[in-house]
């Protein structure tokens, strides 16, 4: 599991790159709890993620509270269609703000 | 606000290791397998097993990647609990290899040459993809698996909602959205039943009562269809090899061992929309099947502590499946407890209903006990309490105990009285009006002192004819079930009005559709709980099977289609149920006594072809009963007249105290969409001393406050 940083438009983009399961799940929280933002927005570029396994949905929900307790909006992008199935049958995508493209969530953030 | 965070927990170091991984005494309790910091606490018992051994596999791979024998230090009586290390939970399946005698007539038969899941195992992996056969090179095909825990209820909780205001929805998981019409996005799972809660809701039930989804085998089935050669399966899945875990292909999301994670989600939505969750648990019997089934779980670990043997080792099977579960043994009686707490406080369930529940009520031996001592332990535990427990209250061991199942003022019980005496009376039969009368009043006969919603009220249910093929066919017709016909309760009580099966004659037809309307009306106005088999709102057809636990395919599955279902009678039930739920009189929890307690009519009163002279002769096909409460300011008052004789009748009307005059809500005489009014907005009767009713025909008014602007 990859992770990286960038500054669009103000907000803040996070790409998350491979497989998000239980090996990947302790260090990917790591590196999330230091990326994400302590103000602002924030969006998650999932586009790259080519598995999710029921730690890395945990992973997600964490960084979504955390998110939430500072006031920071958060937006899942690009979400591949079979982890958007999973994130769907099991209620994990409801709690989450979704857009196409990192540009489209951008755009929600500051709209 | 901050806590105190204490210091790192003292017993998460392991203290040895065996066959290559880092291991401590674990904690017996809870038992099963248990996420721990840094590792997995695994406990497992046995009365009667001399050594264990826990064996660990990487998902995907057939043979285990070790076997780790507990230690002695692991050994609490009984009970084996280990703690081990650096285990992977998403990738990890686990079983057990059980020491002990193999010695049948004494009840034995351990065989540490096998591996058996564990009981409590809240995953079981292995069989994710619905249909899909065991490899018979797997030496363990039913895997047990670790689930996540943590869920996120966002504040929901058991709905607990008043029993007597239930409308159950009795519905297959897999059958209810499989069909290719259905149009969910993930069809034939729980991800699926959440996409037709809005159907739900429209219909206005209120408690979906799911057929089994704990886990089971659906290949167990070895017979074939007789004309296509096609396996046939177990569809129901009335046979659980494991109690604590979600049925796998039943989740979209089972691939992945998310199945815990979606049918919490799916119990969540379904609170949200005001629906109940009731679960159809088997224990009475298990996938082990008798001598000759296989070793999974329970035969494996103690085989007789579960099961009731014979005195020379032989399977008792007051199931008619081959074996009974021990449920009155302590220990057995313990496991069942955990698994129904489980269900309740970890997953939300709302109630259980309980099949072929009286060998519950069966000692060791299998004789009938007063005084059960599981059946007393469910009524009394503290986490059960707001959960309904119903009664499937007969076993296929001949023991019948509808109406008298023991209750403790907290069981209700399918009643299959009710079931008998609607189905006669509906037909035609002669003789039935005044036990109709009492089935219709919450059967004081039976639960007087246990209220109306000790009678879960059906007219069919899975076992048996749906409702269209009840008014289709004499008799049952189960060749595909490649058992000649065999199978297959034979008292159906059902009628084919004129032509056995399907027809194209518009007065079959027509009959057909009244007889379904007239028995659903009845059903939807008796005081009690009613129950609904799912499809029979829309007319669905199982071609005269009576017994169609094997049949998994399109032509059985719920059709959604317009041209498939029936959408004048999906009308007429959904006003139907909305009817029942604006009428609070229908649904009072006492039983109603025939007096007037202060006001202008009696609670319930009965008539006939003249009012207040109802005709209780054997020939008499006429019921007429006027139900009258005060709701508040408000009066509220509904009319049932069931004329199941093949004249018309002309009936003289209760007259009502003014204000009140009579609305007419619905007349299964009358055609489509004639036959049924919105609820609140029934016409009002022109002639309000006298109403027509017509030929096998049941009429219900409702009376109002008229003013004379009204008219």
């Amino acid at each position: 599991m990859e992770l990286s940083k960038y500054v669009s438009d103000g907000t803040t983009v996070i790409t998350l790159c491979g497989e998000l399961d239980s090996s990947t799940a302790p260090r990917t929280h790591g590196s999330l709890e230091e990326l994400l933002p302590e103000e602002g927005t924030v969006v998650l570029d999932l586009s790259g993620m080519s598995y999710m396994s029921s730690a890395g949905l945990r992973v997600l929900l964490l960084a979504h509270r955390r998110a939430q307790r500072n006031g920071v909006g958060l937006v899942l992008a690009s979400i591949p269609e079979e982890v958007r199935m999973t994130m769907s049958a099991t209620g994990f995508l409801e709690f989450f703000t979704v857009a196409g493209s990192v540009a489209e969530g951008v755009g929600v953030l500051s709209g | 606000m901050t806590g105190t965070i204490l210091p790192k927990r003292i017993d998460t170091e392991p203290t040895s290791t065996i066959a290559g991984y880092s291991v401590r005494p674990g904690r017996p309790l809870p038992f099963g397998a248990t996420l721990v910091p840094g590792g997995v606490n695994f406990s497992v018992y046995s009365n009667h097993a001399t050594g264990m051994t826990l064996a660990l596999f990487r998902r995907g791979e057939l043979e285990p990647m070790a076997e780790l024998r507990f230690p002695e230090s692991c050994r609490t009586g009984g009970v084996w609990a280990m703690t081990v290390f650096g285990l992977d939970p998403e990738t990890l399946q686990y079983g057990y290899r059980v020491d002990g005698p193999f010695q049948p007539e004494r009840g034995d038969r351990f065989d540490p040459e096998r591996i058996v899941a564990d009981p409590y195992a809240a995953l079981i992996g292995g069989h994710e993809t619905w249909g899909e056969r065991s490899r018979s090179d797997d030496p363990y095909p039913y895997r047990s698996a670790v689930a996540a825990d943590d869920f996120d209820w966002e504040g929901d909780r058991p709905l607990r909602l008043a029993r007597e205001d239930l409308v159950v929805y009795e519905l297959h998981v897999r059958g209810f959205t499989r069909h290719p019409s259905s149009g969910t996005t993930l069809p034939g799972t729980f991800a699926g039943l959440v996409e037709k809660i809005p159907y739900l809701r429209e219909l206005g039930v209120n408690c979906v009562e799911l057929m089994p989804v704990f886990e089971f085998d659906e290949m167990e089935n070895t017979r074939i269809h007789p004309e296509t050669g096609q396996p046939l399966h177990n569809y129901w899945g009335y046979s659980t090899v494991g109690f604590f875990a979600p049925k796998a292909s039943y989740a979209a999301t089972g691939r992945h061992g998310m199945q815990l994670d979606e049918f919490k989600n799916m119990v969540k939505q379904l609170h949200r929309a005001g629906i109940e969750v009731m679960l159809d648990v088997v224990f009475n019997h298990t996938a082990e099947g008798n001598e000759q089934g296989p070793t999974i779980s329970l035969r494996g670990l103690d085989n007789r502590t579960y099961y009731m043997l014979t005195p020379d080792g032989y399977y008792y099977n007051f199931s008619g499946t081959g074996n009974t579960v021990n449920c009155n043994h302590p220990v057995v009686r313990a496991f069942v407890l955990d698994c129904l707490r489980y269900w309740a406080a970890e997953c939300h369930v709302d109630g259980f209903r309980f099949d072929l529940a009286a060998i519950l009520g069966r000692a060791q031996d299998g004789t009938p006990l007063a005084n059960p001592p599981l059946l007393e332990a469910l009524a009394f535990d503290p986490v059960l309490q707001d959960c309904k427990l119903v009664a499937e209250a007969w076993d296929a061991g001949g023991l019948y105990q509808v109406g008298s199942f023991p209750d403790y003022c907290r069981w209700s019980e399918w009643n299959g009285r009710y079931r008998d005496t609607i189905r006669r009376f509906v037909k035609g039969d002669a003789g039935v009006t005044s036990d109709m009368a009492t089935r219709f009043i919450g059967s004081p006969d039976l639960y007087g002192g246990r209220g109306t919603a000790a009678s879960v009220n059906f007219v069919t249910a899975h076992d048996g004819f749906t409702l269209r093929d009840l008014f289709s066919y004499n008799d049952k017709h189960n060749d595909a079930n490649g058992e000649q016909n065999r199978d297959g309760d034979n008292g159906n009580h059902s009628w084919n009005c004129g032509w056995e099966g399907g027809t194209e004659d518009p007065d079959v037809l027509r009959l057909r559709g009244r007889l379904a309307r007239n028995a659903l009306l009845l059903l939807l106005t008796s005081q009690g709980v009613p129950m609904l088999l799912s499809g029979d709102e829309v007319g669905r057809t199982q071609y005269g099977n009576n017994n169609a636990y094997c049949q998994d395919g399109a032509d059985y599955w719920l059709d959604w289609s317009p041209e498939g279902s029936d959408q004048d009678l999906l009308r007429f039930v959904r006003r139907a149920v909305a009817f029942r739920r604006a009428h609070p009189v229908l649904r009072g929890g006492r039983h109603l006594d025939g007096r007037d307690h202060g006001g202008p009519l009696p609670n319930v009163s009965w008539h006939g072809v003249r009012a207040w002279t109802p005709d209780w002769s054997a020939h008499s096909r006429l019921l007429a009963a006027m139900l009258y409460a005060r709701d508040g300011e408000r009066d509220d008052c509904v009319y049932v007249a069931a004329n199941s004789y093949w004249e018309p009748l002309d009936l003289e009307l209760p007259e009502l105290p003014a204000p009140l005059a009579w609305r007419r809500f619905a007349d299964t005489a009358e055609e489509p969409p004639y036959d049924v009014a919105e609820s609140g907005a029934e016409p009002w009767l022109a002639d309000q001393a006298r109403i027509r009713i017509g030929p096998r025909a049941v009429l219900v008014l409702t009376a109002d406050r008229k003013t004379s602007d009204e008219e």
